[in-house]
């Protein structure tokens, strides 16, 4: 046990300090990653206690919440400048998909809505 | 054909006639290229035309009048009537949501088409439109094989593909003018999603891959088959990570275009939550969890450069992950919140399932198990190029080619299981043999190019390979020869394919099965148009509010051409309401008449091919009446029909055989009749032998309209007698 708990902070620890390293724009973006998952936690959370009817405005919340953080994560890959598949990508392009690809999402979403 | 010529013009010969016109090698390609699609376009739309040149423009078979009678509400009351239409004209007493029950995909694309030709002052009826959507389809779907062919292999395969798929019977089967019906429509949409699919993960572009989520929107809009689809792709991806070819390209494309397709899919009301909550879906979301798994791992391994570390959080991460996710499965599927795979599905994986438990889905001819014969008169050569063309995917392996490989196994085997499902499997097989062909036909005219030993001549097209056999050994003797004859041989191939395909089309697949022909003894032929002429007189002589009973086959065509409601009809969706019918047709008139007054039936209309020896008519069909109706009605059972196990409708056949309101209905005067010389009177041309009742009287029904060869034959219900 007690390996295992050294093992585990040594994880953090070393996890930690090599995330330090990224560039700033990745780390807005994982902000955001972090910001929708967790709207849409505390989205299911309420669900909980309410319940789900409407179930389609319930799925919509939860589902936007979901793919947008997806989407986010896609354009993270796309704009790191480390991946070499994606390096004659302008990250220009990556956004403006990124863009067009969330306005997609919350048109069908709002017509999900109810 | 033509594009295995144009192909191997590239390589081979090139054309004097070109050459004086003075273009450059590419300018020359892409002029054959351009003729050569657009040649295969118009062939496409062409050899599905038989039924129209020899008949005329009208709707074939059961379900595409429902689907007809759909669109010309769509075109003359709107898209939000028709989105929130209830129809009363069907299943009555019960009526049916028509706008939460059906894939409105096909139907608005003919409205649209409809409208459009109306913008361009082309005043088409949109009957023409629907009669001609389905080729219209089939012409683009030649063009996205194309481009699919071209994604996985080269030009040349795309070419061939095109060229097969424009005249494979197994999708001519269901998309000839005439077939309105949901797979004209279906099968452009899956190939159209899959080649976007394939284009997003050899790009690993987003705007590809919601492109991939349009088009799977619109095939969840046009076919319940979209359900292939969600399960293929999850497969194929679990396919490429278990091989080791997780890509970030990869996560990209899947992510995107499963959630977007997920939303877009539950726009359609037919489908509604099923993404969310049905069994069937469930394969796509685990997979979409498990990739967040793998992107997450891929991330840590990278951020930590440390092996050992990286392993022991590997073991911790996949171990709760396993048992989360197996957790989620076993509490969704125990609880009942994830509902089980429904009958028809489920009897693609246990072919056995549908004849025990659910009669209706087992009784439709189309679901039987393919014969032998029926993939080689739908694939032809198609069948032995399929696992050539396996075996080149295998040499080169990329993403795209494990993509079709997949497509391929997974759909040759549904085929297996169900005739229906050769449609899913044909784009398919003729992109894998497309493969075959022009990789072979590369070889071999590469082959007879290679005319002097120096290594200058071998190509870029063939590679490192055929360069290094050029500068080391001697070439074959009489390589130039063999190749020559093998290409001829490769050509002769093609040619009787081409053959084969027409004379299919023309055979079996164009005939409008609404109108039936034959030979007469003097060898003109003679046009059988009964139904229609029941239809129309159903039209013109009944009230506009009288009920119709029928076996639900011919439910849909005549609230189309009829116009007036009908018990049941093709949708089958009320089991109970169809075994009510059935029981009614299987019982003694009386109870029959019990039955009948309690539906408010006015009218039965039955089919009877006896005289003209049709063998697609109700006595043929009695039996799964019976099944279904004692499906639901203990009271009805098999076993009182038949006699020893045998069906039979002469004398000997069983007492209630004789005395059922079916076999009254079909038979009625008929022991009247002569209908073949030298044999006595009521002998039933189908069955081959002399009826056993002759002499039916009918208390409760009255004949109303029998047509003139006698196929259709339409009873009227008396009222109940004053006295009692």
């Amino acid at each position: 046990m007690p390996k295992a708990a050294g093992d585990a902070k040594l994880l953090i620890q070393s996890l930690g300090k090599a995330y330090a390293a990224t560039p700033t724009n990745l780390k807005i973006i994982d902000l955001y990653v972090v910001f929708a998952v967790a709207s849409a936690l505390v989205q299911v959370f309420y669900m909980g206690i309410v319940g789900s009817f409407p179930f389609n405005s319930f799925l919509s919340g939860v589902l936007s919440c979901i793919g947008t953080a997806v989407l986010a994560v896609c354009l993270r890959i796309q704009v790191n400048k480390d991946n070499k598949e994606f390096k004659d990508l302008a990250p220009e392009r990556a956004f403006a998909d990124f863009v067009l690809c969330n306005l997609v999402l919350h048109l069908v979403i709002m017509n999900f809505l109810g | 054909m033509a594009a295995a010529a144009a192909s191997a013009m590239l390589d081979a010969l090139p054309a004097p006639l070109l050459r004086s016109l003075r273009l450059k090698t590419k300018q020359q390609e892409l002029l054959l290229r351009v003729s050569a699609l657009a040649l295969i376009y118009v062939l496409a739309f062409a050899v599905r035309l038989f039924s129209v040149l020899r008949y005329e423009s009208m709707i074939h078979e059961f379900d595409p009048y429902f689907n007809y009678r759909t669109t010309l509400y769509l075109t003359e009351h709107g898209y939000a009537e028709f989105w929130n239409w209830f129809d009363s004209e069907s299943w009555y007493p019960l009526g049916r949501v028509v706008g939460g029950t059906l894939f409105p995909g096909l139907m608005v694309t003919a409205a649209l088409l409809h409208r459009l030709l109306r913008a361009l002052s082309l005043a088409v009826h949109i009957r023409e439109v629907c009669v001609l959507t389905a080729p219209f389809f089939a012409a683009n779907t030649t063009l996205v094989a194309y481009a699919f062919g071209r994604e996985i292999w080269d030009s040349g395969a795309g070419l061939v593909a095109a060229a097969l798929i424009a005249v494979c019977p197994g999708y001519i089967s269901r998309s000839v003018a005439g077939s309105y019906d949901n797979e004209g429509v279906a099968i452009f949409a899956l190939l159209l999603t899959f080649y976007l699919f394939v284009r997003a993960v050899n790009t690993g572009s987003l705007a590809w891959a919601l492109a991939a989520a349009f088009g799977y929107f619109y095939m969840v809009s046009a076919w319940g088959g979209y359900v292939f689809i969600i399960n293929l792709l999850p497969l194929y991806v679990l396919v490429l990570l278990v091989t080791g070819r997780y890509s970030q390209r990869l996560y990209v494309a899947y992510n995107c275009t499963y959630v977007l397709g997920m939303l877009l899919g539950m726009q359609i009301r037919f489908v509604g939550f099923q993404h969310v909550q049905s069994g069937e879906h469930m394969a796509a979301m685990g997979v979409f969890f498990l990739l967040q798994v793998f992107f997450f791992l891929d991330w840590v391994k990278y951020m930590l450069d440390d092996v050992k570390l990286f392993k022991s959080f590997l073991r911790i991460t996949l171990t709760c992950v396993i048992s989360a996710g197996t957790l989620a499965l076993g509490i969704g599927t125990a609880s009942g919140y994830i509902s089980p795979w429904t009958g028809r599905f489920y009897s693609l994986l246990d072919p056995t399932y549908a004849k025990d438990h659910i009669p209706i889905i087992a009784s439709v001819s189309e679901h039987q198990p393919t014969a032998w014969s029926s993939f080689m008169f739908d694939f032809h050569i198609l069948l032995f190029l399929f696992p050539a063309g396996l075996y080149f995917c295998f040499k080169r392996l990329s993403d795209a080619t494990i993509f079709i490989v997949m497509y391929g196994l997974t759909s040759m085997y549904f085929a297996g299981v169900m005739v229906r499902l050769i449609l899913v499997a044909a784009p398919a097989v003729c992109l894998i043999s497309a493969i075959a062909v022009s990789a072979t036909i590369k070889n071999l005219t590469t082959l007879i190019r290679t005319k002097s030993k120096s290594p200058q001549t071998t190509g870029k097209v063939t590679g490192s390979k055929a360069a290094a056999k050029g500068a080391v050994d001697q070439p074959l003797p009489f390589q130039h020869n063999a190749a020559i004859a093998l290409l001829l041989g490769a050509f002769y191939l093609l040619s009787r394919y081409a053959i084969h395909c027409t004379w299919v089309t023309s055979e079996a697949y164009s005939s409008p099965s609404i109108v039936l022909s034959a030979r007469g003894h003097n060898g003109g032929r003679v046009i059988f148009d009964d139904y229609r002429e029941a239809y129309y007189w159903l039209r013109q002589n009944t009230p506009t509010d009288a009920k119709i009973m029928s076996w639900w086959d011919y439910g849909y065509q005549i609230t189309a051409m009829g116009n007036r409601t009908v018990i049941v009809d093709n949708n089958t969706w009320n089991n109970t309401h169809i075994a009510t019918v059935g029981r009614a047709m299987s019982s003694y008139e009386d109870e029959a008449y019990e039955i009948m007054q309690s539906l408010d039936v006015n009218y039965v209309l039955v089919v009877f091919g006896g005289v003209t020896g049709y063998s697609s008519d109700d006595i043929n069909k009695f039996l799964w009446m019976v099944r279904i109706g004692g499906g639901v009605f203990p009271v009805i059972k098999e076993p009182d029909y038949l006699v020893n196990g045998e069906y039979r409708v002469d004398k000997g056949a069983s007492p209630k055989m004789l005395n059922c309101l079916m076999y009254k209905l079909c038979y009625y005067r008929f022991g009247e009749l002569t209908t073949e010389y030298g044999k006595p009177p009521g002998y039933d041309r189908v069955r081959g032998v002399e009826i056993g009742n002759k002499d039916i009287k009918l208390e409760y029904l009255e004949e109303a309209y029998t047509t003139s060869n006698w196929i259709v034959r339409i009873y009227k219900v008396k009222p109940p007698k004053n006295r009692s």
